[in-house]
């Protein structure tokens, strides 16, 4: 089953790569603000149903994928 | 005594700390990441480097190597385990220390000595009492140490904040430079006291932790941050 995992950095959490990228787009003038980059990661997760898929990939999320003191993870399974 | 230092594909400071073990007299044994046990040292050393190409997160992928289950078993025994660099990042990701190291604030790999403020005596700092400057190098892009401000201030209320830089270079929270987990046997930083063991380098203040690695390896395990 394909699986997405979204990681971004928690809020208030202050993300200097977010924060270059915002100040590169200012400079060439788009009208952007408050840029936070993070990671996406594509899986293909061996499971019966969509729910076990979830269940499992939230795990690697947890666990490998993100570090939870700065990190926070979405889950999204293909239909 | 016998010092185990732990190589992983992309460490690079391993050869010096394994060097400037035996300058302090005592013998390097060399483990590998792929170990299932520690050969029975004394003490680890995590050195410094790009495990596994610092993939991921830096740390992340080597806290989870084989060899990490026999760390761990060595910390929980109360034996000794100093991490530098890399090793501070490794520690953190097994959660064998608390916080987390970040990208430093200014985005730029940073590569100089820098004046560390020592917070308290402690056996890790043999010799060296609060309000101390140890002038060791650092050489990282990933330094930026983070801990919410709950976990800060418990730490600095167990005593586990030994060392703080005298000016911050990477945005560290509280420039918190050096900590000790919650018992006191596990400690890292990003500074490498390997490389200041010389006089001809510069400094010789990183034999100051060094030899606290040692001194902890012969003591009794205990909880030492009641020393």
């Amino acid at each position: 089953m394909r699986v997405t995992v979204l990681v971004r950095p928690r809020d208030g959490i202050l993300d200097p790569q977010g924060e270059a990228v915002r100040r590169s787009l200012a400079g060439l003038g788009y009208p952007a603000s408050d840029v936070r980059a993070g990671k996406v990661f594509d899986l293909q997760v061996e499971a019966g149903d969509a729910e076990s898929a979830r269940r499992i990939a939230g795990e690697i999320a947890e666990k490998v994928l993100s570090n939870p003191l700065i990190e926070q993870y979405q889950v999204e399974v293909e239909a | 005594m016998r010092v185990g230092v732990i190589s992983y594909p992309g460490a690079c400071d391993d050869r010096d700390a394994a060097r400037a073990v035996s300058l302090l007299g005592a013998e390097p044994v060399r483990l590998w990441h792929g170990d299932a046990d520690l050969g029975g040292v004394d003490a680890v050393i995590i050195p410094g480097g790009f495990s596994y190409g610092d993939h991921l997160r830096p740390g992340a992928l080597a806290a989870l190597s084989p060899v990490m289950s026999a760390v761990r078993e060595h910390a929980a025994a109360g034996r000794p385990v100093l991490g530098i660099c890399n090793g501070f990042q490794v520690l953190t990701e097994a959660r064998l220390l608390p916080g987390v190291l970040r990208p430093n604030a200014s985005l730029k790999f940073v590569c100089h000595d820098v004046g560390l403020l020592v917070e308290r005596g402690s056996p890790w700092l043999p010799g060296a009492s609060a309000g101390d400057v140890l002038t060791i190098p650092i050489k990282h892009h990933d330094g930026c140490w983070f801990a919410d401000q709950a976990t800060l201030s418990e730490m600095e209320v167990n005593g586990q904040v030994l060392l703080r830089y005298a000016d911050n270079p990477n945005g560290s929270v509280g420039s918190v430079a050096c900590v000790t987990n919650e018992a006191g046997n596990v400690a890292a930083l990003m500074p490498h006291p390997e490389h200041a063991v010389e006089h001809l380098i510069g400094s010789t203040d990183g034999r100051v932790l060094l030899q606290g690695l040692l001194d902890l390896a012969q003591a009794p395990a205990h909880r030492l941050t009641s020393v």
